[in-house]
C-alpha cells in the first residue's frame, strides 16, 4: 500500500470516529466543542514545526519567517483555545 | 537522539487516541473538564515528540513562534467576554486556516529547495494551501460580521454565484496544471484565488446564519489541518484534522435542520432581506403589552415558569439579572426552567454558556426536544430577546418562510410575557405571530432592565 493509500485509509475511518464521538456531545457543551476543535486542529503546528526546524530552513530566510508565523498562528489557537474551553467547562462544573 | 519513524509514528497515534478521549469527556459536563485535559496532554505530547524528529534541527525558531503564541493566546482567552465568544472562535479559525497555507507554502519551497517534487506531493500542497486560504478569508468576513465591523446584511450581487463557481473552477484547473508544472506562479494564483472565493462565500451570508457559518468553518480548519497532514505525510495531523472536520459538518447540519433549511440555502445566502413588508404588515394588527408588576406578580404566583433566552439577552448583558430573577421565584417555591433552541445565540450552544457563566445550575436548562412538552403546563413563559424560534408561524401557517422550522411551544403556555426592545420582526424579518395571541403580552423595554425590574418587584413583594 502506497502511503497516499494509507492516509486516505487513516483520513476516512478518523472521519467514521468523528462522526460516532461527536453525535455524543451533549448540545449544551457545543460551544466548548467548538474551542476544543480549534484548539485540535492547531495540531498543524506539528506541520509548521517541521517546516521551522527543517535543515532547509537554515539555507532560506522565507522558509523561516513562514515557519515561524506558522508556529505562531497554531501555537494562538492551542493556548487560546485550551484556556477558553477550561474557562467554558469550569462554569459548568460549579453545581 | 536517533528515533525511527515507527517511533513518532507511534507517538503521534497516542496523541490521536487523547485527542477521541477528549472529544468523548464532552457527552456530558462532568466529564468534560477530564476531557479537555487529555486534550491539552495530547497536544503537549505531540509537539514535545516532535522536537526530537529526524528533520528538526533548529529549535530557536520553533521556541520563539510557540512563546509568541503562548503570549498572544493565553491573555485573549482569559480576557474574552462570553458573549463574544462567536468572535474569537472565527478569529482563531482563520489562524489555522493561515498557518495552513503557510506550511503548505514552506513545505513547497522546502521541496522546490530539494529538487523532490511529484505531481501527488504538489497536488496536496496546493489543495492545502487553498482550503487554508478559504477557511483564512471566510473567517475574517464571519469575525467582521460578528464583531459588527462589517454589516450583518447579506451582501448580495448579480451573478455571485456564477461568479463563484468560475473560481472554484480556475483553482481545480490551475492544481491540475500545477501538479505537473511546480511553478511559484501558479501556487500562488491558487491561493490568490481562494482567498478571493473564502470571501465571497460568506459575504452573502447574513447575521442570522452566522451559527452554521461558524460551524462549517470550524469544518473548513479541520480539513485544512488533514490536507497538510496529506502533505507532510503525517497521519497525526490527518487523523486529527478529520475528528475536526466531522464535528464541525455535524454541527453545520444541526444548525441547519434546527432553521429547517438544507446547507446549500445557507450557503447560497441571501436570507433576511424581507423585513420592509413584514413591518408594513405588522401595523394592522394588535397586540397587549404589560408592565413589569404585572408580570412580577403572574411568575410570582406560578408553580412553574419557563424562560426563553435568544440572542438578545447576549445582547443586551442581561444573563446576570435572568440569574437574579432565577433566584427570587427559585427561593419563593417556583419551578424555573429555562428552554434552549439549537440556534438561539449566534453559535451552537452559545446560551447554555452564558446561562453557566451566571451561575444557573446546568440541570435547569433544556434543550427543545426535552422541555416542548412542558410548555402547555407551564403557568408562564419569558421569552428575552428571542423571536423567530417561538414564532407559531412555523406550525400554522404554510406560506411563512419558517414554516416546518422546529420552534419552542411558549405559545401553547396559560401566560406568556416577551420583552421587546420594539415592534421590529426578528432576523428571519418574518413577523411573530405569538404577538398577537390572546394568552401573550409584551413587556417593552431593554432586557437587561426590564428583568433588574422584575427582580426589584419581586423583592418589594
Amino acid at each position: 500500500m502506497s502511503p497516499t493509500m494509507t492516509a486516505i485509509y487513516v483520513f476516512t475511518l478518523a472521519c467514521f470516529v468523528g462522526y460516532h464521538v461527536i453525535w455524543g456531545v451533549t448540545p449544551a457543551l457545543h460551544t466548548p466543542l467548538m474551542a476544543v476543535t480549534n484548539a485540535i486542529s492547531a495540531i498543524l503546528v506539528i506541520g509548521a514545526m517541521l517546516v521551522a526546524g527543517s535543515p532547509q530552513a537554515s539555507q532560506s530566510v522565507w522558509i523561516q519567517v513562514l515557519g515561524f508565523f506558522a508556529v505562531m498562528l497554531a501555537a494562538i489557537n492551542i493556548f487560546g483555545g485550551f484556556v477558553v474551553t477550561n474557562r467554558i467547562l469550569a462554569m459548568f462544573k460549579k453545581k | 537522539m536517533n528515533l525511527s519513524h515507527d517511533f513518532f509514528a507511534f507517538a503521534y497515534l497516542v496523541a490521536s487516541i487523547m485527542f477521541i478521549f477528549g472529544l468523548k469527556g464532552l457527552s456530558h459536563p462532568k466529564t468534560a473538564l477530564r476531557g479537555n485535559r487529555f486534550s491539552m496532554l495530547g497536544m503537549g505530547f505531540a509537539i514535545v515528540v516532535t522536537f526530537f524528529h529526524p528533520n528538526v534541527s533548529n529549535y530557536g525558531i520553533i521556541l520563539a513562534g510557540l512563546a509568541a503564541g503562548a503570549v498572544i493566546g493565553v491573555p485573549l482567552a482569559m480576557r474574552i467576554k462570553m458573549t463574544a465568544m462567536p468572535q474569537l472562535v472565527a478569529a482563531l479559525h482563520s489562524f489555522v486556516g493561515l498557518a495552513a497555507v503557510l506550511v503548505a507554502s514552506g513545505t513547497y519551497l522546502m521541496h522546490v529547495q530539494d529538487g523532490h517534487t511529484n505531481p501527488v506531493l504538489l497536488t496536496e500542497l496546493v489543495v492545502g494551501s487553498a482550503i487554508g486560504a478559504i477557511t483564512f478569508t471566510g473567517s475574517l468576513i464571519a469575525f467582521g460580521k460578528l464583531q459588527a465591523v462589517l454589516g450583518s446584511a447579506p451582501l448580495i450581487f448579480r451573478g455571485q454565484h456564477a461568479l463563484n463557481a468560475v473560481l472554484i473552477g480556475a483553482i481545480v484547473v490551475l492544481s491540475a496544471i500545477f501538479a505537473y508544472d511546480h511553478s511559484v506562479t501558479l501556487f500562488v494564483a491558487v491561493t490568490a484565488i481562494s482567498l478571493l472565493l473564502g470571501f465571497l462565500l460568506v459575504l452573502p451570508i447574513g447575521g442570522s446564519d452566522m451559527p452554521v457559518v461558524v460551524s462549517m468553518l470550524n469544518s473548513y480548519s479541520g480539513w485544512a489541518a488533514s490536507a497538510t497532514g496529506f502533505t507532510l505525510n503525517n497521519q497525526l495531523l490527518i487523523a486529527t484534522g478529520a475528528l475536526v472536520g466531522s464535528s464541525g459538518a455535524i454541527l453545520s447540519y444541526i444548525m441547519c435542520k434546527a432553521m429547517n433549511r438544507s446547507l446549500m440555502n445557507v450557503i447560497l445566502g441571501g436570507f433576511g432581506t424581507t423585513v420592509e413588508a413584514a413591518a408594513a404588515d405588522a401595523a394592522q394588527k394588535s397586540c397587549r403589552s404589560a408592565s413589569t408588576e404585572d408580570a412580577a406578580f403572574m411568575f410570582e404566583n406560578a408553580s412553574s415558569v419557563i424562560v426563553v433566552p435568544g440572542y438578545g439577552m447576549a445582547v443586551a448583558q442581561a444573563q446576570h439579572a435572568v440569574k437574579e430573577l432565577y433566584e427570587q421565584l427559585h427561593s419563593r417555591g417556583v419551578e424555573v426552567k429555562f428552554a434552549i433552541h439549537p440556534v438561539a445565540g449566534r453559535m451552537p450552544g452559545h446560551m447554555n454558556v452564558l446561562l453557566a457563566e451566571s451561575e444557573i445550575p446546568y440541570d435547569s436548562v433544556l434543550e427543545l426536544e426535552e422541555i416542548n412538552a412542558d410548555f402547555a403546563r407551564a403557568d408562564a413563559v419569558l421569552v428575552i430577546g428571542a423571536n423567530d424560534v417561538v414564532n407559531p408561524a412555523a406550525r400554522t401557517n404554510k406560506s411563512s418562510p419558517l414554516y416546518g422550522m422546529p420552534i419552542l411551544e411558549a405559545y401553547k403556555s396559560k401566560m406568556v410575557y416577551v420583552i421587546k426592545r420594539s415592534m421590529n420582526p426578528g432576523y428571519s424579518g418574518v413577523e411573530n405571530d405569538l404577538f398577537y395571541l390572546d394568552n401573550c403580552s409584551l413587556i417593552f423595554g431593554d432586557a437587561k432592565k426590564v428583568c433588574e425590574g422584575l427582580v426589584n418587584c419581586l423583592k418589594a413583594n
